[in-house]
């Protein structure tokens, strides 16, 4: 028997998941229904979408209105729905590749639309499904079979590059600190508008075992271990935030959104 | 009627994955891993915090039931 929150809100009959031990896409999954929880949503109308990767696996396990696209895709399928039914609570699941490499389009219009879609990103640095081929997210210097002598690119930071398209509520959590990542989702759905969170997480399998970093507990410990949140940021010197990951609620602000403007059109024929 | 809100432990083994996540976390040193599995090595010293449960990938640790001893 798993907990009440885990029989309320999965599909218990195809648990265990397919992740690999010590993988943290368990722990936001499981921050995403809790967070939900908390708000008390209506479970019909909830609608829960994902792109491909092992990230989005997790629509499957959810017992919602789930739906599991193409990849890199989920936030059109997305932006379909909430534009055909705009009281349905729309939340996509995508990976660092979903949304920023073949997906990163999308993710800069819904953006600069601000559509009222709460999106959370498992950031695990690297293309986990086919085998560690390295993200737009990997950290420069770091390997991927793709980069096997480290990747020259210079990564996005996630939360600047949607906070700069337009979205208007950004946050990120660390899987280390699974109550931050709850408290962000809560504030995103409730955000009227385009909601971005970034929940960095582990791939012991690929990305781990690429870098030379460590256990599934390693892993958790250096992010324990090098995040700061933003408050305790803006007081300390840039020197000292180098590498280190800055959570919390990293932008916020109050623009029409997409729905809303559409409709306005709409009901003045 | 009284809520009850003291849990108690519980394990899923066949959930289990044996990652040492919950382990490595837990404030009060009360799990191990043996045999790929976890086990409760010191039940007296649980403090039912929760974290086990939060940060378990696989949903195999939580706090459930009822227990109004502790
Ligand atoms: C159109 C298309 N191109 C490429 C692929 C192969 N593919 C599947 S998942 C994936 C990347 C997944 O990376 P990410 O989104 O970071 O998810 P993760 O597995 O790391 O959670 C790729 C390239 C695909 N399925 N479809
Ligand atoms: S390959 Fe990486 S991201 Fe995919 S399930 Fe395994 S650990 Fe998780
Ligand atoms: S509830 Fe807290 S003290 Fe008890 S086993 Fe879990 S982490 Fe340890
Ligand atoms: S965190 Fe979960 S899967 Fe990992 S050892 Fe503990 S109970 Fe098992
Ligand atoms: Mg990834």
């Amino acid at each position: 028997m798993p907990s009440q929150l885990i029989n309320n809100y999965f599909r218990t009959n195809s648990l265990p998941h397919i992740w690999c031990p010590g993988c943290g896409n368990g722990i936001v999954t499981r921050s995403i229904v809790e967070a939900i929880d908390n708000l008390n949503l209506d479970r019909d109308k909830v609608c829960i979408v994902s792109g491909i990767g092992c990230s989005s696996r997790a629509s499957g396990y959810l017992d919602f209105n789930t739906l599991h696209t193409t990849h890199g895709r989920a936030l059109t399928f997305a932006t379909g729905i909430k534009m055909a039914k705009p009281g349905l609570e729309v939340i996509v699941i995508t990976g660092d590749g979903d949304c920023s490499a073949i997906g990163g389009n999308h993710l800069i219009h819904a953006s600069r639309r601000n559509i009222n879609i709460t999106t959370i990103v498992y950031n695990n640095n690297i293309y986990g499904m086919t085998g560690g081929q390295y993200s737009p997210t990997t950290p420069k210097g770091d390997k991927g079979t793709t980069a096997p002598y480290g990747s020259i690119d210079t990564d996005f930071d996630l939360c600047n590059l949607t906070a700069g398209a337009g979205a208007t509520y950004v946050g990120r959590a660390t899987v280390f600190n699974p109550k931050l990542i709850v408290k962000l989702i809560e504030n995103g759905i409730k955000n009227k508008g385009f909601s971005f969170i970034e929940a960095v997480t582990t791939c012991p399998t690929y990305y781990g075992r690429k870098n030379k970093k460590g256990s599934a507990v390693d892993m958790m410990r250096y992010l324990k271990d090098n995040s700061i949140n933003i408050e305790t940021a803006k007081k300390l010197e840039d020197n000292k935030l180098k590498d280190k990951i800055i959570v919390g609620e990293l932008y916020k602000n109050i623009r029409p959104e997409y729905t809303d403007e559409y409709n306005k059109i709409v009901d003045s024929f | 009627m009284p809520e009850k809100t003291f849990k108690m432990l519980q394990i899923n083994e066949k959930w289990c994955k044996g990652c040492g996540i919950c382990v490595a976390f837990c404030p009060k040193d009360v799990l191990d891993i043996k045999s790929g599995k976890v086990i409760i090595k010191d039940i007296d010293a649980c403090i039912k915090c929760g974290q086990c449960e939060l940060r378990c990938p696989d949903y195999a640790i939580y706090l459930g039931g009822e227990d109004n001893e502790k």
